[in-house]
C-alpha cells in the first residue's frame, strides 16, 4: 500500500535543531514539518518586524535550514514550516539566500493571509475575558488559524519548502496527506484523523518520550539522542506513528496517550479550521519496536468562524531573585519577602512574592517538609521599563538590606506581550500563495 | 487505605490561555474504574483550588484509560501576562498526582 511519512522536526520556535536532520537523513520522508509558532511567538516576531520591515520571522530560519536545505534536497523532502512567522516574504528571501549559497536549486512558496489585524474591529468580543478587543490598549498582532485548504495551492506549486505565518498546528501535517489522498475537505471523518495525526506530530519530542521521563518509572532508553517522530500515512487516513532510526526516546501507548490529549480542552470535540474532531474512539495498536497504529478518530463538519490571536502590549515585568540556605532558610526567605513588599508594595498593584524550592511551583507545598535552601523570587508588573526596573533593585539591596545569609541575586526585567483570542468569519480571511525560485545558476554568473 | 495518584497514573499538564488542561491517565487500564470513581472534578478543584479559581470540568476518556481535567482560571490570568515562575502551569501535573484517594 502506497503511503505518506511525514515526519516532525521541530515542536516549538526554541526546539533542538540535529533531530530535524536526522529525520530527512534516515526515515525515508516525503514530508517533514516543523512548527515553531507558539501563541505569543508571532506577536514577539510582530514587534521585530515595526523595528526592522526585513525582519519578523523565525530567529532561528537560518540556523534550522542550513544544515537542512542539502539532506532534504538529497532524500526528496519537502519542508512546510510555521517560521515565517509575522513576515514569510522575508524569510522566503532569506532560505533562497541559504539555497543560493549552497548552490541547490529551489522553489519557496510562502501563504500568507493570516494577518488580520485590519479586519478587527474595537467592537470584536475577546473570547477569554467576554471584554472588547478595542479595550486592550495598543495591539502589536492579529493573526487567524488558517487552515490545510489554505497550504494545498502552495503544495500543489511543487515548491520544495512552504513557509507560512499562522496556520493551526496540526493543518501543517495535514495538508500534505489530502494532498496526495485527495481527501474531500468534507470528509469529516478522515480530517479527523489526519487531524489526530497532525496532533501527535506537532510537539516534536513530546510523542517520543520528551516531556514525560521520569526516572524508575517512565524510563526512557537513550534520552539524551531522543528522535522525534513521523507518522506513515495510508490513503484511508490511519496512520502509525514511529520515530526516527537509531535514535533514543520510546514510542508506546503512555507517550501517545499523554500527548494525544495534551492541551485538548474536550477531547470529544478539538476544533480546528479544517474539522471538529473526537478523539474518545482512538484506538492504539502497538505496531512494533517503537511503533503505534493509530485509528478511529470521528469527526463533525468545521467551524464557521476562525480563532484569531491577537497580540497586545502588556506592559513590562522586572523580576529578581535571592537565595537563602541552612538553618531557618525559610523564615529568612520569608522576612525578605515581607520587606520587599514594604518597600515595593506602594508603587506596584500587581506584586508576586514566591519562595522557589518550597511553594514557587504549585504554590502550595503537599509534601510539609521544610527545604534545606530557599529562593525568594520577586515578579511585578509596571507600564514602563525604568519603573519594572525597582524590582530587582529593590532585591539586590537586600545584600546589605535584608536577612543574613542571602546569595546570589539576580535581577531581569523584559517587555510582555500578552495573548488573547477573538473569532472572525471565515469568508473574510483570504490566503495568498506567492511562488519565489532560485534556479540554481553559479552565484558569481 | 489511601493511595496517592502518583503510584496509579501519570500525568502530563497543557495550557489555553488562562486554563490549565490536565490529563490523568491510568498505568494500568484496570485502574481506570477506580480512577472515574474516586478523582471527581470537585476533588481536584479542592486539591488545587489555591491556583485554580473558576470551574474544572472533567471529561471522561474510558477507552485511553484516561480523565481529562479543565481547569478554567487557573494560570493567574493567563500564561503571556501571568506573573508566576511557572506561567505555564506545567508543574500542576505532579501536584495533581499528589492527591491521595481511597483505593
Amino acid at each position: 500500500m502506497t503511503v505518506l511519512r511525514i515526519g516532525s522536526g521541530a515542536g516549538f520556535s526554541g526546539d533542538r535543531l540535529e533531530p530535524a536532520v536526522v529525520l530527512a537523513e534516515r526515515a525515508g520522508l516525503d514530508w517533514l514539518g516543523l512548527e515553531c509558532l507558539a501563541e505569543r511567538t508571532i506577536a514577539l516576531a510582530q514587534l521585530r518586524r515595526l523595528k526592522d520591515p526585513a525582519e519578523g520571522y523565525d530567529p532561528l530560519l537560518a540556523r534550522r535550514m542550513t544544515p537542512l536545505l542539502p539532506v532534504a534536497a538529497r532524500n526528496g523532502v519537502r519542508i512546510v514550516t510555521n517560521m515565517g512567522a509575522a513576515n514569510p516574504l522575508a524569510a522566503a528571501d532569506v532560505v533562497l539566500g541559504i539555497a543560493r549559497g549552497l548552490g541547490l536549486a529551489l522553489k519557496v512558496a510562502t501563504v500568507t493571509g493570516d494577518d488580520v489585524l485590519a479586519l478587527l474591529s474595537p467592537e470584536d468580543r475577546v473570547l477569554e475575558t467576554g471584554g472588547r478587543v478595542g479595550d486592550l490598549g495598543w495591539l502589536v498582532s492579529a493573526n487567524a488559524y488558517l487552515g490545510a485548504a489554505a497550504l494545498l495551492p502552495a503544495i500543489e506549486s511543487g515548491a520544495g519548502v512552504i513557509l507560512t505565518g499562522r496556520v493551526a498546528d496540526p493543518s501543517l501535517f495535514l495538508a500534505p496527506a489530502m494532498h496526495r489522498f485527495g481527501w474531500d475537505p468534507a470528509d469529516a471523518d478522515r480530517i479527523a484523523t489526519g487531524t489526530v495525526m497532525g496532533h501527535l506530530l506537532e510537539c516534536g519530542g513530546q510523542a517520543t518520550g520528551g516531556y514525560f521521563a521520569e526516572p524508575g518509572l517512565k524510563d526512557v532508553p537513550d534520552f539524551a539522542r531522543l528522535g522525534f517522530p513521523f507518522a506513515e500515512v495510508g490513503a484511508d487516513g490511519d496512520f502509525v506513528l514511529g520515530k526516527a532510526p537509531d535514535t533514543g526516546g520510546r514510542i508506546d501507548a503512555m507517550t501517545v496517550k499523554e500527548q494525544l490529549l495534551y492541551e485538548v480542552t474536550d477531547p470529544r470535540a478539538y476544533a480546528t479550521p479544517d474539522v471538529v474532531a473526537d478523539f474518545s474512539g482512538v484506538r492504539l495498536a502497538a505496531a512494533g519496536p517503537d511503533r503505534i497504529a493509530v485509528s478511529g478518530a470521528r469527526g463533525r463538519a468545521q467551524p464557521r468562524q476562525l480563532k484569531v490571536s491577537i497580540g497586545y502590549h502588556a506592559g513590562w515585568v522586572g523580576e529578581g531573585e535571592i537565595g537563602y540556605a541552612g538553618a531557618n532558610a525559610l523564615a529568612r526567605a520569608r522576612l525578605a519577602g515581607e520587606t520587599l513588599r514594604a518597600r515595593l508594595g506602594a508603587a506596584f498593584a500587581e506584586l508576586r512574592i514566591d519562595d522557589n524550592g518550597c511553594t514557587s511551583l504549585p504554590e502550595k507545598d503537599y509534601r510539609d517538609t521544610e527545604p534545606y535552601e530557599v529562593r525568594l523570587r520577586v515578579a511585578g508588573r509596571a507600564g514602563v521599563k525604568d519603573k519594572a526596573e525597582r524590582i530587582g533593585e529593590e532585591v539586590e539591596a537586600l545584600w546589605t538590606n535584608g536577612p543574613g545569609g542571602g546569595g546570589g541575586a539576580r535581577r531581569y526585567v523584559r517587555e510582555q506581550v500578552g495573548v488573547v483570542s477573538t473569532l472572525i468569519d471565515r469568508e473574510r480571511v483570504q490566503p495568498q500563495l506567492t511562488v519565489k525560485e532560485w534556479r540554481g545558476e553559479k552565484a558569481t554568473a | 487505605m489511601k493511595k496517592r495518584l502518583h503510584e496509579l497514573a501519570h500525568c502530563r499538564a497543557g495550557d489555553k490561555g488562562d486554563t490549565s488542561i490536565l490529563s490523568l491517565i491510568a498505568y494500568r487500564e484496570a485502574d481506570y474504574a477506580l480512577l472515574a470513581r474516586a478523582v471527581s472534578a470537585e476533588a481536584v478543584k479542592a486539591h488545587l483550588g489555591h491556583v485554580v479559581k473558576g470551574t474544572v470540568t472533567r471529561h471522561e476518556v474510558p477507552g485511553l484509560g484516561a480523565l481529562q481535567f479543565v481547569c478554567e482560571h487557573a494560570l493567574g490570568g493567563g500564561v503571556t501576562t501571568s506573573l508566576a515562575l511557572d506561567a505555564h502551569g506545567k508543574s500542576l501535573s505532579y501536584a495533581l498526582l499528589e492527591l491521595q484517594i481511597d483505593a
